[in-house]
């Protein structure tokens, strides 16, 4: 017994040397050797700044850009979390009802049969950076009139930004909100000058 | 139901069946074959560990005396976290300065590493330090290889014939570590770093976005911490929701690839059984059992989820249920990944499950209550199935009047009253304490959806309890001490309460003489017996938990298609 009992405490610090401390840093130390970018959160810079990270959505209100879906952690990146509304919530329809009334009155002359669901529901992480093509076409005319574009030029900006499924059966067609949008700004730029 | 996600879910099927035998073969390797390719790097390594710890590896235990190194290492892993945690404010590699966890949060956090349940009453990245994150992947690394080692040692007890002895738990914890874990957690790390997911010391990034608002990034050290979680089949996330975070799954391929990581060994095991009882064919019609109820699984909830939510739909919308689903994912990985990681006993999530429909959201339930038997993760799930396996043998016995045999063993009145144990106990208490709980000032107290719908969070956390599964109906108030306390007593009795019968089980199985097949033996191979099991394992499963079914999800199925909203108030 006893001698069990001394062989676990001693297996258990090794064994926690070699998962808790050589396994993470030989880790640590080969991905901020070869990986820097993805290993640090992959952040975007804009203009000599730091503007967010690629897969982390952030919150977009202005008309001027193209909106996210709505958030349970209002895009905190350091608190993530779902509404965890069940399906049969009042709360939950409450929450959807004022999204689309948002969505519509941001939108004029949508009807709400046309606004898909991933534009008026939260999602799991609090953090989608994704919306869906038809999310995206349906802000075009907003986002053109907002900055002074045509609407066919904004209409291609979406296209030219959609991500298909990967090996075209996983996950959903979609656009990343802050890549568009980034896309966006570099466009209004070379416009106006 | 679309064209890509239909056959998505058939070809990820096809992939999960294909790891079976190379897993297999591998594992047969480590525990019973001279040796494997990794040997000249870990065979010195292994032999070291021996002489510095005062193991003979030549010992052999009976299954008593394996059974008592097995909890003592696991206690040993439990103080050990629990005082972590306690002190995490003074210990170094916390940036952001997070304070001590108080007794009930320790003592839930640590019991949950410990048994590789990794319920989380916590939110990662507001609770935990880089230090403490690191004590916490330590245990989910350790605790599943103390699961992979019960079912080596149960296994033997089919293939040992006239022994009193099952192995040695040292031995064969040291070779699970340095053979199958720390090689391919390595690898499996760098590959997620590779497809976004961070590892880093820095602390959380200050940002001013696009807009001007201002952001703060959580990351951290998370590719090692992700590898361990998902390859162990804990599912202990780093950040509060899991592998929904973009940091734990920037996109469908890196959460394909955990996907396939998690399920390697629980399917391997399967084919290791076979071969290590001498007859491949027995693998393999378990994991045909496993994978019938686990693809019928995913389309039922899938099913569930494509269909437009009808309180929705009286606003003009229409859509599948995309509340709590990342769009990266979308519906139909969504639904698989839930269906996977709670047939394996493992909890990752990438999907709101509270906010599931209320069909889709029973499918997970059914999982766990099955006792983690469909698919199983390190070892604990085939256990689970072979208890069935013996039930199902007997029962078969009682209706042709013949002695039960399983794999030439007589299974004889010690082995069904253990096996019938090892299915009350964890029925016992995931039905006792949810019954507590509805009629408890504490226990309602946690509840978050009103109607049916909060009865089945409350029955949704016990069977992850029990099934040592570890995901939830994240509503739920789990860092109330009344929860605490009692999951954290689920998660004891459905590691221990489970695994010591059949390891019992095993060492009186492993006495026995081989009684050569006959003409009348009862054949365990083929899809007779797999539809046997499959049918032993739904009647035990919905016999028993049905009437809270529907009080629960079957209720507010009903009571949502007939257009009505939960009264709301009291």
């Amino acid at each position: 017994m006893i001698r069990h009992t001394w062989t676990a405490v001693r297996l258990f610090v090794l064994m926690a040397i070699l998962a808790g401390f050589i396994y993470p840093a030989i880790v640590l130390g080969i991905s901020q050797l070869t990986m820097a970018y993805q290993a640090n959160g992959s952040l975007v810079h804009y203009h000599g700044r730091v503007v967010g990270a690629k897969m982390i959505g952030q919150s977009f209100t202005s008309p001027k850009f193209f909106h996210g879906r709505p958030s349970a952690a209002d895009y905190n990146a350091a608190a993530s979390t779902a509404s965890n509304l069940g399906p049969s919530n009042p709360a939950l329809v409450k929450e959807v009802k004022a999204s689309l009334a948002l969505v519509l009155k941001q939108n004029p002359g949508l009807r709400a049969s046309q606004v898909p669901m991933d534009l008026v529901t939260s999602s799991d992480s609090g953090l989608d950076p994704n919306i869906s093509p038809q999310a995206a076409y349906l802000q075009v005319p907003r986002v053109a009139r907002a900055n002074g574009l045509p609407v066919s030029v904004v209409r291609a900006l979406v296209t030219r930004n959609i991500h298909g499924r990967f090996l075209g059966l996983y996950g959903e067609p979609r656009l990343n909100v802050l890549e568009l949008n980034l896309a966006l700004v570099s466009l209004v730029k070379s416009n106006g000058s | 139901m679309t064209i890509p996600g239909v056959v998505g879910i058939l070809v990820l099927t096809a992939a999960i069946i294909a790891l079976a035998k190379p897993v297999g073969s591998y594992l047969y390797a480590v525990y019973d074959g001279p040796r494997t390719w990794l040997e000249p790097v870990m065979g010195p390594l292994e032999r070291r560990l021996y002489r510095w710890t005062g193991v003979d590896s030549k010992h052999e235990m009976r299954w008593t005396e394996y059974v008592f190194a097995l909890l003592i290492f696991n206690l040993v892993g439990f103080i050990a976290l629990y005082i972590l945690l306690r002190i995490q404010s003074v210990l170094p590699f916390n940036p952001q300065h997070l304070p001590d966890l108080g007794p009930h949060l320790s003592f839930n956090t640590a019991v949950s590493f410990m048994t590789n349940t990794n319920w989380q009453a916590y939110s990662g990245e507001a609770t935990m330090s880089y230090f403490s994150q690191d004590m916490l992947m330590i245990q989910q690394v350790l605790s599943p290889i103390t699961g992979l080692c019960m079912a080596v040692a149960f296994i033997r007890g089919f293939s040992r014939k006239n022994a009193d002895t099952l192995g040695n738990f040292w031995v064969d914890l040291t070779r699970t570590l340095l053979f199958v874990a720390l090689p391919v957690l390595l690898i499996s790390a760098l590959v997620l770093v590779a497809m976004g997911t961070p590892d880093t010391l820095l602390p959380y990034a200050h940002v001013t976005t696009l807009q001007g608002g201002h952001q703060l990034i959580a990351r951290g050290p998370v590719g090692a911490f992700e590898s361990a979680m998902q390859f162990g089949d804990n599912g202990g996330g780093f950040f509060n929701v899991n592998a929904g975070h973009p940091f734990e799954s920037p996109g469908a391929a890196s959460l394909i690839f955990q996907m396939m990581i998690g399920v390697s060994i629980p399917v391997g095991l399967t084919y290791y059984f076979g071969k290590a009882v001498g007859d491949t064919r027995q693998g393999w019609t378990i994991l045909a059992a496993m994978m019938a109820m686990f693809v019928a699984g995913v389309f039922i909830l899938y099913h569930a989820e494509v269909a437009t939510n009808p309180l929705l739909a009286q606003l003009g919308l229409h859509g599948p249920n995309l509340e709590g689903i990342d769009w990266r994912f979308g519906p139909a990985l969504s639904s698989f990944f839930e269906t996977l990681t709670t047939a394996v006993s493992w909890g990752s999530t990438a999907a709101a499950n509270d906010s599931l429909m209320p069909l889709g959201g029973m499918i997970p339930l059914f999982n766990m209550m099955s006792g983690e038997v469909i698919i199983g993760a390190w070892g604990v799930g085939l256990l689970g199935m072979l208890a069935f396996a013996i039930m199902a043998v007997f029962l078969a016995g009682l209706m042709v009047g013949r002695t039960p045999e399983y794999l030439g063993k007589k299974i004889q009145a010690f082995e069904i009253k253990m096996a019938v144990l090892a299915m009350i106990v964890p029925t016992f208490v995931i039905l006792g304490l949810a019954a507590w709980a509805v009629s408890s000032k504490g226990g309602l107290a946690g509840i978050f959806n009103p109607g049916p719908h909060g009865l089945s969070e409350i029955l949704y956390a016990f069977a992850s309890g029990v099934g040592n599964n570890g995901s939830a109906f994240g509503g739920l108030g789990a860092a109330l001490p009344f929860y605490t306390w009692t999951v954290g007593l689920a998660m004891l009795f459905g590691r221990f309460a489970m695994y010591i019968p059949a390891l019992a089980i095993a060492g009186s199985l492993a006495r026995k003489q081989t009684v050569p097949a006959g003409a009348g033996t009862f054949p365990t191979h083929g899809a007779t017996f797999a539809v046997l099991l499959i049918a032993v394992v739904v009647i035990v499963g919905a016999l028993t938990f049905f009437p809270a079914l529907a009080l629960g999800p079957l209720a507010e199925h009903f009571q949502l298609w007939s257009g009505h909203v939960i009264g709301g108030g009291k």
